[in-house]
Parts: C-alpha cells; structure tokens; sequence
C-alpha cells in the first residue's frame, strides 16, 4: 500500500514538474516580441528594457527556467504587469469563488445525476430512460456559454428570480452552479446508468432478491455501492471538464474566480497572470485527481493488485 | 417510417452543414453589410432571422458561421488525429525508453483541465482562424496518441506482425501498413466526438473573443455579441446557440451510432 502511494506521489511529481515546464514556456510561444506585445509599438526603449529585465527575459533561457522553478518553490509566480501586485496574492483571493462555484456545480451535478441513472437503469427501456437519456444527450451537447445567457434571459430578466451576475447574493451562485454543472450532471448519469445495469447483472444482486430484500434496498444498499465506484473515477477525469467549464461560466455571469481572472488577464495581455491562472488551475486538477486514485485504492482492495 | 425520420435526422443536420459550409459564402449576400435603420429588426418574412446589432443579417452570418465552425472542426480533428496517431502508435511500437517518454509528455498535457490550455494558448497566439486550430491541436491530440498506442500495443504482438517482420517488412512499412488499418475504427469513433468538441470549443474561444476576427462570423462570437441586446432580441443569442447545439447533438450521435456499429469501447462520452 505505501509502496503504491509512494509511486502515484512521485508521478503526479513529474507531472507537475512537466506542466510547470509548459507553463513557463508559454510565455515564449508569444509570437515576436512579448515585452512589445504588452506595451505595445509606441513604447519607449528605456521601459522596453526595464520590463525584460524585470521578467528576466534578458537572461539565457535556461537562466529563466531556474529562476523560475526556484520563485514557484517559495510561491513567487512572479508580478502582475498591470499593477504591479504578486500574482500569487491576486491568486489568492479569486481562487475561494472558484472552489466554491465548481463544489455547487458538482453537488448540483451529483444530486441530479444518480437518481437519473438509477432509476433510468432499474427501468431499462421505459420512457423514463429514454427522457433521461435525452437529458443526458442534449446535456452534453449544450454549450455552456450559450445555457447561462439562456438562463440569465429566463430566470434574472424575465422572472426576476435571481441576480443576472456578481456574487454578492448567495441565490447569485444558482444559475452559474446550473450552468457548470448541467454538462457534468449529463455525463455522469450516463456512467451511473451504465455502471448500475452491469451490477444489477451480477450474482449476488440476484442473491439478494432471493433472500426476499425489498428492490429499494437491492438497489441503493447493494447495487449503487459498488456501482459508485467506476463512476467516481470517471469523477475525477471528469472534474477538467468542470474547471475548464469554470472559465466560460464565470465570464458568462461576471464571477470573480480564477477563470475570469484568465480572460482579463488575456485581454490585457498580462502574462504572468496568465501563467500562474494556468498553472493555478491545473495542480488543483492534478492534485484532485491523485487523491481521487489513492482513495479509490482505500475504498477498494482489489485496485491495490493491479 | 417516424424511426426512419429520426434515425436520419443527425444525417440531415450535419449534411446541411458541410453544405451551409461549402455553399454559405455563396448564399450570404451581405453578412458584413452594416446598415443602421435596421438594427435589431425581428424576424421577418424577407429577413428571415431577423438583424444584430448593427443591422447585419443574422442569417447570413449563421452560414458565414457555419463556415468558420466547419473548418476548425474538421482542421482540428484531422491535424490532431493525424500527429496524435502516428506519435501514439510509434511509442506503443517503439516500446522502450521512446514509449515512456512520450507517455509521459501525455500524461502532463492530460494535467491540463478541459479546454483550459486552448483558451491560454489562443490568448498567447492571438485571435485568427489559424491560431484556433492549432490551439486546439496542441490540445487534442493526446486523446489519438493515447488511443493509438493502446491499440498498437496490443496488435503489436499478433501473428500477422511477427510473419510480416519475419519477411523483412521495415518497421515503417509494418506500422502504416500491418497495424494502424486495424486500430482504426476506435480512433475513426474518438474523431466523430473530436469534431462535436472541436464545433464547440471554437464557438467558446469565440465567446471569449479569442476565435475568429471580426467582422467575419463565428457562432460563439454572435452569441458573446447579442448577450448585451437578449431582452429586446432574443433571436440573436437563440439562432446562434441553437445552431451550435444541434450540430453538436447531431455529431455526438452519429459518434454513438459508429461506435455500437464498429462496437469498440472509448471513454469518449
């Protein structure tokens, strides 16, 4: 067992060691000149200057690749170009609003999902499994940035029930947690669908009807534990969609997260604070989905063999 | 004869297009005409979905759109599937130091959340059609690599290989010819998905305003446009949205429909 958590430790290391690389090489993909990019052609030489150097741009790039791993080290991501604050500090006061909008989403997600796909399984072929099945097919198909105008114009606009953006109001969080989370709720009723139909085949379900078990509890104490867990694999694969999805969203509906913070940040062109929203978003992914694996080796045993 | 009707609707949608794609330019009279008496109109018997903002024909600029959608998602699907398949199949063939590098390299691009990479790398490239497609390569074509290394891994090892490579077949020859034909249908089924996400991932980088640039149309720019007009007209975030939607359903059923035909099992869903 500590073996294995030892091996998933040390290649989630390198992976993270290999996003950081491509992170920081980003920042060279810029076509021409970066520092010309971020102030523009009218910019004086003397600033021109100043601002590589304050980059280290003017440095060799293996240089800038140490200096680089040495600041993340001691979560220096560098200095926003527009007002100059740590981008690590910037980080740190929109990361909170993201965490919490992709928790509702996945909440939300998980509410609307399993009931969906367990009952769409226990009646195979009704037309509530067809609905459900929609559902789940126009889920997945419904873009994201289109869903949030639509709810906006239908539940802020039309009904007035909700505020059309920010997130002063606690009812603020509900059409973009709908809006994040309507995707995810489509796949994994799909999954839970198909992971509940292969357990209902198995012998022991079969067991438990015989010893006289109510359906109820065949199929919510027996069937769905050990539907779950392929489902929750997929989870945390899954969870990219989500915090991808998380950039669009909160642009849709002005929610001060990381992921708006990336597209300001890209229309300003201040690329440290687009590296570091990168990067940012991409250890919580990578560090979700190594607890994900080692949780599901201690939930079960036979994953520990293989 | 309704089941046949459905069964043949995905055809039809996505048949019409490829044709809005290849014919659009043609049947768009004026998607860039901006006349301002007209701003906003309704939908109308001689402008069928109605004007934007700027009094532009909202029809005419869905086809321009269907256009610049179609070309990235087919773009996308083929560079990303062609790089992605030969880096996958040669490190599943190479085996050895070769195969764990480059398993590696794609598991650290797999680190990368959904369409985060593409959003960063289309706002580093800069706003363009070309930039879009390459973003999305660079993003997409760990899914064939992975795919088809999976695939050659275990044809690898069959008796047709072993009596090709015993007749002097070069491993180039014995790959191109011996094993991807027979790792094809998984990865035919992962381009069909390929090409809804790459309709949809155009459309969002658009939203964004880092797709195509204007005034040339885009379905996730005219979304992103007439957000700001949704309570008075309605039609412009609906055509849009509706058509990226549709499209997408159609292609993610056909994909459906390809993989219980080819039977082969992904994790695309």
């Amino acid at each position: 067992m500590l073996g294995q958590v030892s091996t998933r430790l040390g290649a989630a290391l390198v992976v993270i060691l290999g996003v950081c690389t491509l992170v920081f090489l980003l920042i060279h993909l810029v076509p021409g000149d970066p520092v010309e990019a971020m102030l523009g052609e009218s910019a004086q030489p003397a600033d021109r200057a100043a601002l590589r150097a304050s980059l280290g741009l003017d440095q060799p790039l293996a240089t800038q690749y140490r200096r680089y791993l040495v600041g993340l080290l001691s979560l220096d991501l560098g200095r926003s170009f527009q007002d100059q604050r740590a981008v690590s500090e910037i980080l740190g006061e929109r990361l909170p609003a993201t965490l919490t909008l992709a928790a509702a989403a996945l909440l939300l997600a998980l509410l609307l999902a399993v009931p969906l796909g367990v009952f769409a399984a226990r009646r195979r072929g009704s037309s509530f499994d067809a609905g459900a099945m929609a559902f789940s097919l126009i889920g997945v198909s419904m873009p994201n940035f289109w869903l949030g105008p639509l709810l906006i114009l239908v539940f802020s606009l039309w009904l007035g029930w909700t505020p059309v953006s920010g997130s002063d109001d606690p009812a603020s969080l509900v059409l973009p947690a709908v809006t994040l989370g309507t995707a995810l709720a489509a796949i994994l009723a799909r999954m839970v669908r198909a992971s509940v139909l292969e357990v209902l085949g198995e012998d022991y379900i079969r067991t438990a009807r015989a010893k006289g078990l109510s359906e109820p509890a065949v199929l919510w104490r027996h069937a769905l534990r050990n539907a779950w867990l392929p489902v929750l694999t997929l989870l945390g694969m899954q969870l990219g969609g989500l915090l991808g999805g998380a950039v669009i969203t909160e642009t849709v509906f002005a929610w001060p997260g990381v992921g708006s913070l990336l597209v300001e940040a890209i229309q300003a062109r201040d690329f440290p604070v687009v590296q570091g929203c990168v990067l940012l978003i991409s250890l919580v992914y990578v560090l979700v989905n190594t607890l994900t694996d080692l949780a599901y080796a201690g939930v079960d045993p036979r994953v520990a063999f293989r | 004869m309704q089941m046949r009707l459905v069964r043949l609707l995905p055809f039809a949608i996505v048949g019409l297009w490829a044709l809005a794609a290849l014919l659009g330019p043609l049947l768009a009279t004026a998607p860039d005409r901006i006349d301002l008496p007209r701003i906003l109109a309704a939908p109308s018997p001689s402008l069928p979905l109605g004007t934007d903002d700027l009094g532009r024909p909202v029809l005419d600029r869905l086809l321009v759109g269907s256009r610049t959608s179609f070309v990235v998602g087919v773009g996308v699907v083929a560079l990303s599937a062609l790089v992605g398949s030969l880096i996958g199949a040669t490190a599943g063939f190479a085996g050895g130091w070769p195969d764990l590098v480059i398993v590696r390299i794609i598991d650290v691009f797999l680190a990368f959340p959904g369409i985060l990479l593409a959003i960063a790398l289309a706002g580093i490239l800069g706003p363009g059609l070309g930039n879009v497609i390459v973003a999305l390569s660079v993003v997409g074509w760990v899914g064939y690599a992975r795919l088809a290394r999976a695939q050659v891994l275990s044809l690898k090892v069959r008796d047709h290989v072993g009596a090709a490579r015993a007749l002097g077949v070069r491993p180039p020859r014995l790959l191109l010819r011996h094993l991807l034909p027979l790792a094809l249908a998984p990865l035919v089924v992962e381009a069909t998905f390929g090409i809804a996400a790459a309709v949809i991932a155009e459309a969002g980088l658009s939203f964004l305003g880092l797709g195509v640039q204007p005034p040339t149309a885009s379905w996730g720019s005219m979304i992103r446009d007439g957000v700001a007009y949704m309570l008075v007209a309605p039609h412009l975030v609906l055509a849009p949205g509706l058509a990226v939607m549709l499209v997408v359903l159609a292609v993610n059923l056909l994909g459906d429909r390809l993989r219980d035909r080819l039977d082969v099992r992904t994790s695309a869903a």
